[in-house]
């Protein structure tokens, strides 16, 4: 069974359509990439999948691992394993990073009928995984992304799914505004999590994130549709020539 | 102002008579002149309505009306389930007041450091009055205010604590104010006295809540004296009944360099008016003012500040927090009044508010009155709903909407937590909160969808 099947997806935001007929399939250990210019609804079609409702799907379906996504809360799409990684991640003050990510993972083990896990042994669960995204621990008592760099916002965003390990991780442009080392660290997190049981959609403007991470599958999405579909050497074709002559391309059909 | 003419404050003449024909020290002179004096201050005024601008957004109607008495001298049962609940872990003493009386049976003086003496404030009046005459009367103002006069006419009973200079005592001393009306309509004056000699250093609890329901109204004063370099935090929490009355002044006399915190919770209570009136008298003092009301139902929270800067270089910080709900409806008046000479004045008042509901309302109102010429002044208010951004992120990291609501308001309330010294105190008033909060993440948003804030900001 496919991981996420969606199916002639059609989405407004505050009475545009933004998205005009997605369909797309992944399945578990697939790599997809999504390019486009901006405008294009890359972000739409990740926020949702994320369940935001101030995105009205108006037509089509989406399916993941057999059940109806649309259906779905945003808590109930992440408990059942979706999880996206913000492109703007929202600063909480007053909560701090630690608890805010303890909250998350026993709303989730809890959701699968799994014991909670208390502070204490939360701590050695965690610990590689700061390692891992080269993160100070000190983030951890601070604010939820209060005063947190570009960088370690992502790293942050990164962090998060790799502690509560989802089924589907959607990347809304993790890579816009990293420096060189960032994307590298980010990346490297991302790919700690490759797993044949897990797929990834990357939303991503730029192709240099795609050095890092290999994907499977990139798709350009123009207008609130799908173009072209095809392997990695897509991707390079797109940073070669930009995005002119495909949406000219579009345009023409 | 209106005059009585239009009030009938019999009732309260009628227990004024009553009361100074049995109060303790009524045969003291000084005491006696005190009560008068307040008490003709009070039928000269009488309450004040909302034409006077410090009580614009509060009708004290309610008050006025009502036929209240004074207790009587039946003792009041307390189940002990609720007293265990009102106590604070790690407290040096807890002294009850029931129905605004002294009840030594449920009290705890435990071994207090030396040099630092707790009783009530009837013990003292009844065995050591000359003591207290220097300082009880002296700061709190019965000229400006109705409600300091009404308390002052009738003050009794309530706590005394004294700290000797350079003693510290940092397990907090609890003032637990219990009130329980049978039938009739109950009105207790609670008054303290709290001295803090020159560089001492302790925690102060004032608490007021209720035993049932029942119409009562609680005026208390508390006069705080800060010695020179004396550091100091006192707490106000009203957790009283819904439909309780509730005016509390809390007039705060700094002397040099001292540094006090007054943190108020407004949690309970119908209709409650907070003052907290700091005078800044000695260089160099320090004053926080940090606060968190929150309201549902038709709570009415009003919270009125009155900062005096009186000596040069003296800062004060005003931090107050609102979290409104239903037809809840909170108050933020913030004055400032730097004197002529209190040159290089650094004076800050913010104000944020969160209302969950379309028909919360929330009044905030700064008032900077500066005579001085060289001073640093700011103030800000933001007025903003539960951020819908922060609630989505939090949901789509599995949180169900009640729990993310629940950590937003948490956070809201915790910026007023974190200014508190760590300790005993801090710790009971997080579990307060915690506890308290818990009904309104159930609440689903009926305010607008709106992320944005009303901001606004002065620097004067």
């Amino acid at each position: 069974m496919s991981l996420l099947e969606i199916k002639n997806l059609h989405v407004n935001v505050d009475g545009h359509e933004i998205l005009k007929g997605i369909d797309l399939t992944i399945n578990p250990g697939e790599v997809h990439s999504i390019m486009g210019p901006n405008g294009s609804g890359k972000s739409t079609l990740a926020q949702v999948l994320a369940r935001r409702d101030a995105y009205h799907v108006i037509k089509g379906s989406v399916s993941f691992n057999g059940k109806d996504l649309l259906e779905m809360k945003p808590e109930e799409a992440a408990c059942e394993g979706v999880f996206l990684a913000f492109q703007y991640p929202v600063e909480i003050p007053g909560i701090s990073n630690a608890y805010f990510l303890r909250s998350a993972l026993n709303a989730q083990r809890k959701f699968r009928g799994e014991e909670e896990m208390d502070a204490m042994d939360f701590l050695p669960f965690f610990r590689d995984k700061l390692k891992l995204l080269e993160m100070d621990e000190k983030l951890m008592n601070r604010s939820l992304n209060e005063g947190f760099s570009g960088g370690e916002k992502k790293r942050n965003e990164v962090l998060q799914m790799s502690i509560l390990q989802p089924r589907l991780a959607v990347l809304d442009e993790t890579d816009s505004g990293l420096d060189i080392d960032a994307l590298r660290i980010v990346a490297n997190g991302v790919n700690a999590l490759r797993s044949p049981e897990r797929g990834f959609l990357v939303v991503t403007h730029y192709q240099r994130l795609l050095n890092y991470i290999k994907p499977d599958f990139v798709h350009v999405l123009v207008d609130g549709r799908i173009v072209r579909s095809g392997g990695p050497e897509l991707a390079l074709e797109l940073e070669d020539k930009g995005y002119g002559w495909i949406e000219q391309e579009a345009a023409a059909v | 102002m209106v005059t009585t003419s239009t009030q009938d404050l019999g009732i309260h003449l009628q227990n004024f008579t009553d009361f100074q024909r049995r109060a303790a020290g009524r045969n003291v002179p000084w005491l006696r002149k005190l009560r008068e004096d307040a008490f003709a201050r009070f039928a000269e005024v009488g309450f004040p309505t909302t034409r006077d601008e410090d009580w614009r957004f509060t009708n004290i109607t309610p008050i006025v009306r009502t036929q209240f008495r004074l207790p009587g001298t039946a003792l009041v049962q307390l189940p002990p389930a609720e007293l265990k609940s009102w106590n604070i872990e790690g407290s040096a003493a807890r002294l009850v007041f029931v129905n605004g009386r002294y009840a030594p049976e449920l009290s705890r003086i435990a071994a207090l450091p030396k040099g630092m003496a707790v009783s009530s404030l009837r013990e003292q009046i009844e065995g050591n009055s000359d003591q207290i005459s220097k300082q009880l009367g002296h700061y709190a103002d019965t000229q400006r205010d109705a409600f300091v006069a009404l308390n002052t006419a009738f003050v009794e009973d309530g706590a005394y604590v004294h700290v000797k200079r350079g003693v510290v005592a940092e397990a907090p001393i609890h003032l637990l104010f219990v009130s329980s009306s049978d039938h009739t309509a109950l009105l207790t004056h609670p008054r303290n006295l709290v001295v803090f000699e020159d560089q001492s250093q302790g925690t102060v609890v004032e608490e007021y809540v209720s035993l049932g329901g029942g119409m009562m109204f609680s005026n208390g004063v508390t006069e705080l004296v800060a010695g020179d370099d004396a550091h100091v935090s006192h707490y106000m929490i009203e957790r009283e009944h819904k439909e309780a009355f509730n005016v509390s002044t809390l007039r705060i006399q700094q002397g040099r360099t001292a540094s006090v915190a007054s943190h108020s919770f407004l949690l309970g209570g119908g209709l409650v008016r907070n003052n907290v009136h700091p005078v800044l008298a000695g260089e160099g003092g320090e004053c926080l003012i940090n606060g968190l009301f929150v309201g549902s139902g038709k709570q009415h929270l009003d919270n009125y500040m009155h900062v005096e800067h009186a000596s040069p270089h003296c800062a004060s910080r005003q931090f107050y927090n609102g979290i409104l709900d239903d037809k809840a409806h909170g108050v933020f008046h913030g004055r400032i009044v730097v004197h002529k000479d209190a040159q290089k004045t650094d004076a800050k008042q913010t104000n944020r508010n969160l209302l969950l509901s379309d028909d919360a309302q929330i009044d905030t109102k700064p008032q900077l009155e500066i005579y001085a010429d060289d001073v640093k002044c700011t103030h800000g208010a933001t007025i903003g709903q539960i951020d819908e951004n922060a609630l989505f992120y939090l949901r789509s990291r599995g949180m169900s909407e009640a729990e993310a609501r629940r950590l937003l308001l948490l956070a809201f309330a915790s910026e007023c937590v974190e200014r508190m010294r760590p300790g005993a105190a801090q710790i009971y008033v997080e579990q307060l909160i915690q506890e308290h909060l818990l009904p309104f993440r159930e609440h689903s948003r009926h305010a607008g969808v709106g992320t944005g804030e009303r901001n606004v900001e002065e620097v004067g």
